[in-house]
């Protein structure tokens, strides 16, 4: 931009701080529209999971006792663990905003390392369950084996807590599509954790410089938002997968 | 909004540019009441309960993405336009998952 441009711009404009973009009459104007900007994102989110939600739950309600048996397969244990683990990450991130908004750059620094390491405790977690379907063959593809639902006793971890009874052939196969859904539902959410980690890193460095510290939290309140819509993700993906069956 | 002096500032719990901020202790209390509930949630799962074991989880789960929802992403504080888009997210869910889910489990299809 010229000088004269510059000149130009703040004729008679009232003074303003240097992350007010000019086509804004306002800070707050600003934040408000790149608030609703980020918004209106997450709906398109919200679009896209909930065509992963209705699809489990139209499948689920055809081939019901394969998913029942399926989700047997999953660990409660595991699952409850990283539920508090993206539920602590999402209180770290809250505070981080906080930090953010009465100028605690060190604060700010602790909170968004803080939510980093939670944030890779959970995929660490969701990589061992990935692993344990990898040994026993319940990962869909041409190594899937139905053994765990033909013939329940053969898995005897599982058996010994919820007595399976044996599937027939033509149910046991859908079991593969209960895993499916189960990798393409916490892939995706894990895929939203990979980018959100990063941005981490981004804001880390940026934090650590001062970015968010000087009155401009758009970033970090705006991620925050991303954050904690994939956290909502989980709190329904959680039970979904692993607690409703139970008892079935 | 004008501005407001140093006084204001910190009583109020809004910043010089008039943005409200949640204070740590509504933090601590939100973050603690979803752990609560994490908790509540997997304990109704070693319960026999028929139906309502999945009734428990979901309303567990509406609690929960509610108290994200209105004090980590800030809707409570937020102007009506942030109130009204949440919300109309929601309603659009709703629409379309219920919709769809009475269309299929109103036809026999998908029984073999």
């Amino acid at each position: 931009m010229t000088q004269r441009g510059v000149e130009g711009a703040h004729q008679g404009a009232h003074e303003h701080p240097a992350y007010q973009r000019h086509h804004f009459e306002s800070v707050e104007q600003q934040f408000d529209a790149t608030n609703f900007a980020m918004w209106l994102f997450l709906l398109t989110e919200v679009m896209f999971f909930g065509g992963l939600f209705t699809a489990y739950l139209i499948l689920r309600n055809w081939y019901y006792p394969a998913f029942v048996e399926g989700s047997h397969q999953l660990n409660i244990g595991w699952g409850t663990a990283n539920t508090a683990v993206l539920i602590t990450s999402s209180f770290t991130l809250a505070m981080g905003v906080w930090c953010a908004q009465t100028r605690r750059k060190s604060g700010l620094v602790t909170f968004l390392i803080l939510t980093f390491v939670l944030g890779m405790v959970f995929l660490g977690i969701k990589g061992i369950e990935y692993h344990e379907k990898w040994v026993k063959h319940h990962v869909p593809g041409f190594h899937y084996s139905e053994a765990s639902f033909l013939n329940p006793a053969s898995d005897p971890e599982i058996y010994k807590e919820y007595h399976d009874k044996a599937l027939a052939p033509d149910m046991a196969a859908k079991t593969e599509l209960y895993f499916f859904l189960y990798f393409a539902m916490t892939g995706m959410h894990a895929l939203h954790m990979i980018v959100g980690i990063s941005i981490l890193v981004f804001m880390i460095f940026r934090a650590q410089a001062g970015a968010y510290t000087s009155g401009h939290v758009t970033f970090v309140e705006n991620f925050g938002l991303y954050w904690h819509f994939v956290d909502i993700i989980w709190i329904f993906l959680f039970p979904l997968l692993y607690l409703i069956s139970r008892h079935q | 909004m004008t501005d407001m002096d140093e006084h204001n500032v910190k009583s109020a719990a809004h910043n010089e540019r008039g943005m409200h901020i949640v204070s740590p202790k509504v933090y601590a209390a939100v973050g603690l009441a979803l752990l609560a509930l994490t908790a509540t949630t997997v304990a109704a799962s070693y319960v026999e309960m028929y139906v309502f074991n999945v009734v428990v989880a979901l309303g567990i789960a509406v609690i929960k993405m509610m108290l994200v929802v209105l004090f980590f992403m800030h809707v409570k504080y937020s102007p009506k336009l942030t109130k009204l888009t949440a919300a109309a997210g929601l309603f659009m869910f709703l629409v379309l998952v219920g919709m769809t889910l009475a269309d299929y489990f109103t036809r026999a299809w998908g029984r073999w």
